[in-house]
């Protein structure tokens, strides 16, 4: 007994692991992460409920409630229900036919896929513009047969399939080219039909991938802004989403209005985040690759 | 450099991993940590090492208690399982990094830092490709460098742990014999560790055989394969059978029946025996068996045989007989162990 | 998915056989809706560009309030990307090595601007870093808000989790066994952190580097409410486009358009370089 005692005496202070830093270093970089967070991350969030709410409950209420407000809200939520599971489509497909074949060209396709992401939501908006506009090749002849796609839904719908376009298929690719071929080959060879494997084998092994990436491409397509800007018109209770109507009420010097609308996008963030946090955490779907 | 070590215990979480071993390591020694899984080996060299602490005991280097120092201050060579090398540097950035990180006051000049890498390549026999990275470097090849490196600090000692453990079968018998002569050639004290009783016994000067976080036995590859010190080391090391024995008056009996054999000391006790120390006997009083199953084992054969349990599982033991013993499967074999060991209850 | 494909040519083949359906038929879709969405549109852009002809481009491209435009966009995106390389790295190196009360959450906190409508982080950082606002306050009389350091504030903002989410896995893989090597040959923390650790994670870095950088040469919403949007000052290029096409100014808007695409294919072409240079020396992705 005495012989263990001093040697705990006699060694030094605390051991440290080799791989590790000094104690101040670590509380040092963990404050610095950590104010540099709470400034660029934190407050800017917080400050949305608190401008929301500035001026008490019953004007927040009355902001959500407001005939404009309330046609923002149901155009963007229309807009989500078109948008993503057309999306949606597009990543299954996508993804069964680069994942589970071998072709030419295939590196070539997935770039292809990831353009909207490296392209300004600006530009996304602008090539519509371009193609369906006045002065364009197709403007007047959709004209003459009595379509409109700019300055109305179809437009702010094409606009927000273009920017949230690869959501979907960027989660699904990777996932599906881990889990190879093996499990539908093996349902193929014991008699299932070809739709039978997809929705049998493969569906129940990406599902979690899948609405992952669902789950992103909603809040992208209710949050998107630049984009449908561009090809809205600004018309009000008619073309104005929920993110372009923050920033009519927000020039028009109508602060807690445009925070409240806010803060209801804020709240859908948080939700798709504590979601997200959840499927990772429970399933390991897909580790955030760095390209949202 | 000597390296004697005492009492030392260590706990993961209140896990006891080494429970009060003590070794005395002699200067210029190679010496084998062997054990399964879970034995210590590797928790016992990274305290050697200084990558953990005791939590009880002492390490000395020499007669220097090396408990004060951090590993950076013990001049240890490290070999890594996986190698560990810094794959965004050359082999020779690899191996001079040693030396380079050095105090300004005890740094080589540059010159003499590259006379010194590509002197160890040349050891290591990897002359010409000091510009390759590490993963354009074979698995052998990579534990050269990593040993290269561990060299370049002039280490006081060097320590491996599980050096051959990535690599394939026949690269493996290379290096060994490779390495044996690496250490006959430099003299330094050399540690390893290993699972693989074939690379201890063929290696090392003396083989420290481990479980459960104790030394079972210290000794010479005869030692402990002749003459092991206890159950464990007896089934660990090689292959054995036992089984449950009586000894009464000098007699050995095995399910009240003597056997055969003489052996002194009554009691009760666990009779382990090797293949290839049983001999077939035409004779009453003797183990017997049926055969239940015969194979080939390079130039010898093995027959298993089972042995009747009163109405519980059978015994089961392995024999080695005559290649053109005429054994059948199903038959009834008699045999009797001609050198054997009783650990008592 | 049930048709299948296999009927090719004896010679040059598209796909290597597959016993799996449904290959032409994905394909055939994603190709159609790639094209629609995407390929057209893209191309209708380029096309109006041609249309312009060498001079009309450069008329726009020669423009001072164009090129002004264009520095601010690429400058302030650059030193927000540097910025975020710095306390990114900080971010990740902290969320993966250190246990703190509140990790989970911090770790979950970073994700925000990909989920957090731009147009939100837009007012809510104008509001904050304004003269009058929590931060701004603090700053004052210096002003954050409304002027070029503004646009960092956003774009820093825009980028961190790129940073973040491309370090932080190579980060989780790092082998702790180097370090303890390095440790062995004698190297104190500081040497194996910059000598060791560090320029592991360079390519990392870079890739994160790039990808903020792009995507803040492109942001619109989060920025068009801190900046000012002074011509010449704190004017973006992305506003510039919508400013060209409220005047119905097309040509301008696109050649603006085109230039910001090519600049950005060019960056999408720097990062794919830098993963490949990467793969090929050191074996990891």
């Amino acid at each position: 007994m005495s012989e263990d005692t001093r040697t705990a005496l006699g060694k030094p202070p605390a051991f440290r692991n080799p791989a590790d830093e000094r104690p101040l270093a670590k509380i040092l970089l963990i404050g610095l992460a950590l104010v540099f967070l709470a400034f660029f991350l934190l407050l800017p969030l917080v400050s949305v409920f608190v401008e929301a709410f500035r001026k008490g409950w019953s004007e927040y209420y009355e902001a959500l409630i407001e005939p404009d407000a309330a046609a923002a809200i149901r155009l963007t939520l229309l807009v989500a229900a078109i948008s993503v599971p057309l999306n949606l489509v597009f990543g299954l497909c996508a993804s069964w036919a680069i994942a589970k074949f071998e072709f030419k060209g295939k590196s070539f396709l997935i770039t292809l896929i990831d353009l909207p992401f490296s392209i300004s939501p600006v530009i996304s908006g602008l090539v519509y513009v371009l193609l369906f506009g006045s002065n364009s090749l197709l403007g007047p002849i959709l004209k003459s047969q009595g379509i409109t796609i700019l300055f109305a839904v179809p437009g702010i719908v094409l606009a927000t399939v273009f920017v949230t376009f690869p959501f979907v298929a960027r989660e699904l690719i990777p996932l599906m080219e881990d889990q190879g071929t093996g499990d539908e080959e093996a349902a193929l060879s014991l008699g299932a039909s070809g739709w039978q494997t997809f929705l049998y084998v493969t569906l129940p092994n990406i599902k979690w991938g899948l609405l992952y990436g669902v789950l992103l491409c909603n809040a992208r397509a209710m949050g998107e802004f630049g984009a449908v800007s561009v090809v809205s018109g600004h018309i009000r209770g008619l073309t104005n989403t929920m993110p372009l109507h923050v920033e009519i009420l927000y020039n028009e010097y109508n602060f807690v209005a445009a925070f409240a609308v806010a803060s209801l996008l804020a709240l859908l963030a948080l939700v798709t985040l504590a979601l997200k946090t959840l499927l990772e955490l429970r399933f390991g779907a897909g580790a955030a690759g760095g390209r949202h | 450099m000597e390296v004697t070590i005492n009492n030392i215990r260590k706990e993961f979480d209140r896990f006891p991993a080494l429970n009060d071993v003590s070794l005395k390591i002699a200067s210029g020694e190679l010496i084998a940590l062997l054990g399964p899984s879970g034995s210590g080996k590797t928790t016992l060299l990274r305290l050697i090492a200084g990558l953990d602490f005791p939590t009880s005991g002492k390490i000395f280097f020499g007669d220097q208690d090396a408990s004060h120092h951090s590993v950076q201050e013990r001049n240890v060579g490290f070999v890594f399982q996986h190698y560990a090398l810094f794959r965004h540097m050359t082999v020779a950035e690899n191996i001079g990094f040693g030396l380079k990180v050095r105090p300004a006051a005890s740094r080589p000049p540059k010159t003499e830092i590259r006379r010194r890498v590509s002197e160890l390549l040349d050891m290591v026999q990897l002359s010409g490709l000091e510009k390759r990275y590490p993963n354009q470097l074979s698995g052998g090849q990579r534990q050269r460098v990593a040993l290269a490196r561990a060299m370049a600090i002039e280490p006081r000692i060097l320590l491996l742990d599980e050096p051959f453990g990535a690599l394939d079968a026949k690269v493996r018998k290379e290096l060994r014999r490779w390495l044996r002569e690496f250490h006959d050639r430099t003299g330094h004290t050399t540690v390893f560790v290993t699972h693989d009783q074939e690379e201890a016994l063929e290696l090392a000067d003396r083989v420290v055989v481990m479980s459960q976080g104790k030394i079972e036995q210290v000794g010479s590859a005869d030692d402990v394969y002749d003459r092991p010190g206890s159950p464990f080391v007896f089934s660990f090391i090689g292959e054995s059978s036992q089984l449950p024995v009586e000894v009464r008056d000098g007699t050995m009996l095995f399910q009240g029946q003597p056997i055969g054999i003489a052996e002194a000391g009554d009691g009760a006790g666990e009779l382990f025996f090797r293949p290839e120390d049983v001999t077939l006997v035409d004779a009453p009083d003797a183990l017997f068996g049926k055969v239940t199953a015969c194979r080939r084992l390079a130039g010898t054969r093995i027959a298993e045989i089972d042995i009747a349990n009163d109405g519980h599982a059978p015994y089961h033991v392995e024999v080695e007989v005559p290649l053109h013993a005429p054994i059948e499967l199903g038959s009834e074999t008699r045999f009797r162990p001609t050198r054997w060991k009783v650990f008592r209850k | 998915m049930i048709h299948n494909a296999t009927a090719s040519p004896a010679k040059w083949r598209l796909k290597r056989p597959s016993i799996i359906p449904g290959f032409g038929l994905t394909l055939g879709f994603s190709l159609a809706y790639l094209s629609i969405i995407i390929l057209i549109p893209v191309a209708g852009l380029l096309w109006r560009t041609a249309g312009l002809g060498w001079s009309g481009f450069f008329a726009v491209l020669t423009d001072r309030r164009t090129l002004d435009a264009l520095y601010i966009s690429f400058g302030t995106a650059f030193v927000a990307a540097l910025v975020n390389v710095v306390f990114g790295t900080v971010v990740a190196w902290v969320l993966t090595r250190y246990n703190f009360p509140g990790r989970r959450l911090i770790d979950a906190i970073v994700d925000l601007p990909f989920a957090l409508p731009t147009a939100v982080a837009g007012i809510a950082l104008a509001a904050l870093y304004a003269p009058n606002g929590w931060v701004g306050s603090l700053f004052m009389p210096f002003r954050i808000a409304f002027t070029p350091l503004g646009i960092v504030v956003a774009l820093v903002f825009i980028g961190l989790p790129f940073v973040v989410r491309t370090v932080q896995p190579v980060m989780e893989e790092l082998d702790r066994e180097v370090e303890e090597a390095a440790a062995t040959l004698g190297a104190n923390r500081f040497q194996t952190i910059s000598k060791v650790i560090l320029p592991g994670l360079t390519p990392a870095i870079l890739t994160g580097f790039a990808l903020a950088f792009a995507r803040g040469v492109g942001e619109y919403g989060s920025v068009i409410f801190i900046a000012g949007n002074i011509p010449y000052v704190s004017e973006i290029a992305p506003l510039l486009i919508v400013i060209r096409l409220e005047e119905f100014n097309y040509a301008g808007a696109t050649a603006i358009a085109t230039i910001m695409l090519i600049i950005s294919f060019v960056m999408l072409f720097i990062i794919n370089l830098i993963q490949a240079w990467n793969r090929r020396r050191y074996g990891n992705v």
